[in-house]
């Protein structure tokens, strides 16, 4: 056992460090620090700037643009572009359904998706909750009908995370209503643009604007737009799902913020001294601290064991990684909230753009804290994760 | 960056989970605490036979060299099985004070014994007012011709009644908090002036409180710099800190192991209590506690090779600041879903949880080690 770093390792990751310097936009950076949103065309040209370098799509194989880089350099990319911080690659492209175009798609879908994937010349959008299939996502009901050479698609998908930006979606539609719920599902992907799709946006209880409700009335898509096989849709979504393990925990993000909160609690002052003094509240960001320590080694841990035994058995610990970094990324926000106290009240109704830059970014520390109830929500809620380690890892 | 056990720490972990595996079911321990000294010379004999007692000490001085990890696999397995025999007070932290602060003719007098299993010590460090700080000393040394004579009130000594060397602080100069003037020593358990008041302890365990009236020792009884000793019990009980994370992992391994088994074969209303969510995601938080506790047991076991003397001292605190934590929710949780049957002490799982109290409470519980890591200005 040994907890460094190589030599390598370590000349890595100054080499990302100093990458992210250089390279990410100052004005990207900061509204980042600040908790602004960032407009689409700031990302894009953010990552472009990381597809040129070639780490636009790092994890995926070499033949398709990927970097070959160890499990090891993953996450310490990762943890290095969080901590930066700078947008992290479009996961609806990159990391969701690109895998699943190169896993299963054929020839000509691979030539024609990956590049403009890796390059955001495409923005992608997921299609998977409905309104009424949630947790229990097989039972989704958006239905295609085979029609000659194509699928007639109707029905409605939510919680669609920047649709409103997005030229494509990669969608769970079903496709036999006879099946077994999980076995009638098709994974097809589509033009946002097409006639008969309409998306309407879902304002979130921060104010933001990054979800939306999509409806599908009568749309047309070409069948060659199928990936992989009619009715297996399923298990490509269970692959999706799987296939990101480690960046879930966001120890990087974490990291991140708890500097923000030790910069704020020593300008804001309480009884005549800064926050930071504060004994409590010190104790309380010692305590989170720790559990982030404990995470990034159960993370680690995972990664260690990803890049000597392989992905193919995920390491029990790995379920922990969503619910650990879930509850610590709340927690965080929550501190933040602590240290400016009453001066979270005022509410910048341009919040969402980041606009209103007269508006102090203290403004935007409430908005983050209501935002990220999301976390232990989204990518399959605490509660599915907690009924994950009781069937898979405990047996029950 | 590598978490894997190597070729030879596998084969430790074997040898040892086989051992206890054949002589430490939850019935034995039962007659071993029945014997004299509350517990099994014989199985203490087994474990000195594997080399198990001589793991941490130097070649040269007739052990095995080996490290921080190993000492980890060990007590983990100890933990396991809740074993009494005294693997923490003798080899850990009597071995520590002689690895790290005994001279030459120190080591040579005392190791040998405790490879080959014939001596035991203990650590007579607690006071009555000084709780969890190792500064605080009011037991006094004071010097008489060559050697020294000490006078004072231990608690709680670990193994206490029954060893055959104490290691004792006192202070040799300044007032009983100052940082400076702590001295540790070697006396013998039947030194004149030594009396020992034993009993057994909550969690099975045996301690004493130790009464020192004018015990004479030689000048060769003092470990290390007899003026400044602190630092060195510092880093001693710190490595017994992160022994006693991985004992406590260990328990919370084998809890969590019984609850999920009851869970499967305990029926009410007609079906296994396992099959209620209520319980399941109860078992799923303790697992979460169990694998943060083991990443932090890891942690605090690699940070030994930590050049910062800072840096370590706070690792071992964040450690014990989570095994604190999961070992409480662990320990709890597992009563509760056994329900009556874990009330008694008749089944084994109300056992892990007496010794998962009693190391919470030992060398720091979990508001001190908040506290240094907090003092420290944090981990990130």
């Amino acid at each position: 056992m040994d907890l460094a770093f190589s030599k390598e390792e370590i000349a890595f990751r100054e080499e990302v460090r100093a990458f992210f310097r250089d390279n990410v936009p100052p004005e990207t950076r900061r509204k980042m620090v600040e908790g602004r949103h960032l407009s689409k065309d700031e990302m894009v040209a953010w990552w472009r700037i990381l597809n040129k370098k070639g780490w636009g799509c790092s994890h995926w194989p070499k033949e398709y643009g990927g970097t070959g880089w160890t499990s090891v350099q993953h996450y310490i990319f990762n943890e290095e572009l969080q901590m930066h911080p700078a947008p992290a690659p479009l996961a609806f492209g990159v990391s969701m359904v690109g895998p699943v175009i190169y896993t299963f798609g054929n020839e000509a879908q691979k030539k024609q998706y990956l590049p403009r994937i890796a390059n955001v010349d495409d923005w992608w959008c997921q299609g998977f909750s409905e309104p009424g299939s949630g947790s229990d996502l097989a039972s989704l009901k958006t239905k295609a009908e085979r029609k000659g050479d194509k699928y007639i698609i109707n029905g409605q998908k939510t919680w669609t995370t920047l649709a409103q930006h997005a030229d494509m979606i990669f969608c769970l539609c079903r496709t036999d209503t006879n099946a077994k719920k999980q076995m009638g599902i098709s994974f097809i992907v589509f033009d946002m643009k097409s006639k008969g799709v309409t998306v309407r946006p879902i304002e979130t209880i921060d104010g933001g604007r990054e979800v939306n409700e999509v409806f599908f009335d009568d749309v047309e898509v070409p069948v060659e737009n199928l990936i992989g096989e009619e009715n297996k849709g399923w298990d490509y979504a269970k692959f999706l799902l799987g296939n990101e393990r480690t960046g879930i925990a966001r120890v990087g993000v974490s990291k991140e913020r708890l500097r923000r909160i030790k910069d704020l609690a020593s300008k804001v002052e309480q009884n005549g001294k800064p926050v930071i003094e504060d004994q409590g509240f010190r104790e309380k960001l010692a305590a989170c601290e720790i559990e982030l320590k404990a995470l990034e080694l159960t993370q680690l841990r995972v990664v260690a064991d990803e890049g000597k035994h392989g992905k193919g058995k995920p390491n029990p610990a790995s379920s922990v990684l969503k619910i650990k970094g879930s509850e610590i990324q709340q927690t965080t926000t929550e501190l933040l909230m602590e240290v400016i106290g009453p001066f979270a009240a005022p509410y910048d109704i341009h919040g969402d753009d980041g606009s209103n830059e007269t508006m102090d970014w203290t403004a935007q520390i409430a908005p983050s804290y209501f935002n990220n109830r999301k976390v232990s929500i989204y990518g399959g809620s605490n509660e599915i994760q907690r009924n994950i380690i009781t069937k898979a890892v405990l047996g029950l | 960056m590598d978490f894997d056990l190597s070729e030879e720490q596998r084969l430790l972990k074997e040898s040892i989970d086989g051992l206890l595996t054949d002589s430490y079911d939850f019935d034995a321990r039962k007659k071993y605490q029945k014997e004299k000294g509350g517990w099994s010379k014989a199985v203490w004999g087994k474990l000195a036979e594997q080399g198990l007692l001589g793991l941490p000490f130097a070649e040269a001085d007739g052990g095995f060299g080996a490290g921080a990890v190993e000492t980890m696999i060990v007590m983990e397995a100890l933990g396991k099985a809740l074993v009494l025999e005294p693997y923490l007070a003798t080899v850990v932290i009597g071995g520590g004070f002689l690895r790290h602060g005994g001279s030459a003719e120190q080591k040579a007098q005392h190791i040998p014994g405790i490879i080959d299993g014939s001596k035991t010590f203990a650590f007579a460090q607690l006071e009555k007012n000084s709780r969890y700080d190792l500064g605080d000393v009011a037991t006094s040394a004071k010097k008489k011709g060559a050697g020294w004579v000490i006078d004072g009130e231990k608690f709680v000594v670990l193994n206490g009644e029954n060893a055959d060397t104490l290691i004792v602080t006192a202070r040799t100069k300044g007032g009983q908090r100052d940082k400076t003037g702590i001295g540790v020593f070697l006396v013998p358990a039947a030194a004149k002036g030594v009396t020992r008041k034993g009993y057994p302890t909550q969690d099975g365990l045996h301690a004493a409180d130790i009464t020192l009236t004018g015990v004479e020792v030689g000048a060769d009884a003092a470990i290390g710099d007899p003026e400044n000793a602190l630092p060195l019990i510092e880093r001693v009980v710190d490595e017994a800190r992160t022994a006693m994370c991985a004992e406590a992992v260990g328990a919370m391994d084998e809890s969590l192991k019984a609850t999920v088994e009851y869970l499967k074969t305990r029926k009410q209303f007609g079906v296994p209590i396992g099959s209620f969510q209520t319980l399941q995601h109860r078992a799923a938080d303790m697992f979460v506690a169990l694998e943060q506790a083991r990443s932090m047991s890891m942690f605090a076991t690699m940070a030994a090779d930590f050049d910062s003397a800072k840096e370590r001292a706070t690792a071992v605190a964040a450690a014990k600041v989570q095994i604190g934590k999961s070992g409480k929710f662990i320990g709890q949780q597992s009563i509760q879903l056994h329900g009556g049957i874990g009330m008694t002490q008749e089944a084994k799982i109300g056992h892990y949880f007496k010794r998962l109290t009693m190391i919470e409470n030992t060398f720091g519980d979990t508001d001190y080690h908040l506290r240094r890591v907090t003092d420290a200005g944090g981990l990130v």
